[in-house]
């Protein structure tokens, strides 16, 4: 088995690869959201804590 | 009969009398489906080959279509008014069942949006090039698919009660909840077309209607109170 | 008993640190899965007797059709169980699942296209499948939209409960009536997938991608739905130290 046998796979490759891609993509973008979603909202909550500790000592 | 139910039959007995003489004094909201219905169905023979033979394959689809559309624009009558002069609120509270009375309000609705689309049916479907002997089926197959839309399209009107321009968000919401109702329904009429017996669609279409009948009171009584608040 | 850990699971503090320690023990796994899956599907299995080298999309497209509808029915499920017991921590879960499901089952259709395009000779065909996909890509977006409509959290979250909840119900029915209208013109379905008469050697990376994509689900729900517990729960004691700790 080598390795251009393998990238053609039997003559389909032209629609097998790009669907690999797309799942790589996919599951790719979906951590990136996921870590992002978090990022944010652990950002926005300390946001939030700050103003109020700031308006409780005032 | 209980006390309570008694009870609840007055109040729903009155509720969809006044729906109606309130309804009426507008009779022109009630009739703008209608009036949508026969101009959408009108479109087809425009837009396609006039000639009726080819027009009787696509009647059972600009018969569904246009039904499913009207039906989307008549929502908006159900609950907005009700909900914005408080007057929902008043059935929320008013101690008698919630559901029950909502499902008053939705069959009132039905019958002045629905049925004449039922009824009218039969006219386009001739202007389509449907034969006479269709008509029995096509009667029934709307009949029981304008309930269904009815009874879905109210719990898609209770969950976007507060919120402003909401027809795309109504349309988004209920299409695709409705989509057994069309399959079955253009089917049973496309069966009524060609003259043969639509007995298995019709029936799979009224088990949407029961079970859309058995789920609605629960999803439209927690709908319109998520709306409401 | 079991309502001790439901209720212990139940409360955003304790579940905020235990997702956290819990996501590391689905993505490895998930990884595993994924690598021994892929190394099987696309090396080891032999091609296909009809579809050759072409059914190779299968390792993909079926765990992501897979998961656009298990992640439906764990949306509606904790939509539910939000709505009943009123529980915040179920109502991030359900919020956490519809950008995820919803992408896969776009994923689900484009991969299902590329399937098709060399078995049917076109992208698109109104096969059950394709179709069923579609109208379900329809439901999320619907969801998403309502959500996205009410700006109240708790509102948005109580709202989409009922239509999660509706949708579910009817989803077996779509997907039921869509076989029937599909059987009656006769569309041409080449995708046989599910079949028991799938020899071993396929049917074996196809059942490690599906496990891999389960377990990859359950990461990114523990890490999303952190962050949409942080934001239902607004000023609560327990949030400066948490965020200190993590």
């Amino acid at each position: 088995m080598n390795i251009s046998h393998f990238l053609a796979m039997g003559g389909y490759a032209v629609y097998v690869w790009p669907s690999y891609g797309l799942t790589a993509t996919v599951v790719g973008l979906n951590i990136f959201w996921a870590r992002r979603s978090l990022r944010q909202a652990q950002r926005e909550a300390r946001r939030r804590l700050a103003a109020l500790k700031l308006a409780a000592s005032s | 009969m209980s006390q309570s139910r008694v009870a609840f039959i007055a109040a729903a007995a009155s509720l969809m009398g006044r729906d109606l003489r309130l309804a009426l004094r507008r009779a022109g909201d009630s009739l703008l489906p209608l009036g949508f219905f026969i101009v959408v169905t009108t479109l087809y023979p425009l837009a396609l080959d006039p000639s009726l033979s080819s027009l009787r394959d696509i009647a059972p689809a600009a018969l569904w279509v246009g039904a499913l559309l009207s039906s989307l624009l008549a929502l908006d009558l159900l609950f907005r008014d009700d909900a914005q002069d408080g007057a929902l609120e008043q059935l929320a509270l008013c101690g008698q069942s919630f559901a029950g009375l909502l499902l008053a309000k939705t069959a009132v609705h039905w019958l002045l949006t629905g049925l004449p689309l039922v009824l009218v049916a039969p006219l386009i479907a001739i202007t389509l090039g449907a034969p006479y002997a269709a008509m029995a089926g096509i009667l029934a197959a709307l009949l029981l698919g304008t309930v269904a839309l009815s009874l879905i399209g109210a719990v898609g009107a209770g969950l976007t009660l507060s919120l402003r321009r909401n027809g795309p968000l109504l349309a988004l919401l209920v299409l695709p909840l409705a989509v057994p109702v069309l399959i079955f329904g253009a089917r049973a009429t496309a069966l009524a077309v060609q003259g043969e017996p639509i007995a298995a669609p019709l029936y799979l279409l009224a088990a949407i209607a029961v079970l859309f009948a058995t789920l609605s009171p629960w999803a439209l009584a927690a709908a319109v109170r998520i709306g409401l608040e | 008993m079991a309502w001790v850990w439901f209720h212990r699971f139940g409360s955003p503090p304790h579940f905020y640190r235990l997702a956290r320690r819990l996501a590391p023990w689905f993505g490895w796994p998930a990884v595993i899965l994924c690598v021994a899956g892929l190394i099987g599907g696309l090396v080891l299995a032999p091609p296909d007797y009809q579809q050759g080298d072409g059914f190779r999309i299968i390792y993909v497209h079926a765990p992501a059709a897979w998961l656009s509808l298990m992640v439906y029915v764990v949306m509606a499920t904790s939509a539910a169980v939000g709505l009943i017991w009123r529980m915040n921590v179920a109502h991030a879960v359900a919020a956490s699942c519809a950008p995820i499901g919803a992408s896969f089952t776009a994923l689900a259709l484009a991969t299902g296209m590329l399937y098709g395009r060399p078995m049917w000779g076109t992208y698109w065909e109104w096969d059950p499948r394709l179709t069923s996909e579609l109208l379900l890509l329809f439901l999320y977006l619907g969801y998403m939209a309502l959500r996205s409509a009410i700006d109240d959290v708790a509102r948005a979250d109580r709202a989409s409960a009922v239509l999660a909840i509706v949708g579910v119900v009817d989803v077996p029915i779509i997907h039921y009536s869509v076989i029937w209208w599909n059987s009656l013109h006769q569309a041409p379905t080449v995708m046989k997938f599910g079949r028991p008469s799938m020899p071993a050697s396929m049917l074996v990376p196809l059942l490690l991608m599906l496990a891999g994509f389960t377990f990859y689900f359950g990461a990114l729900l523990l890490t999303r739905a952190r962050g949409e517990i942080l934001r239902r729960e607004r000023n609560a004691h327990w949030i400066s130290a948490a965020l200190e700790e993590s």
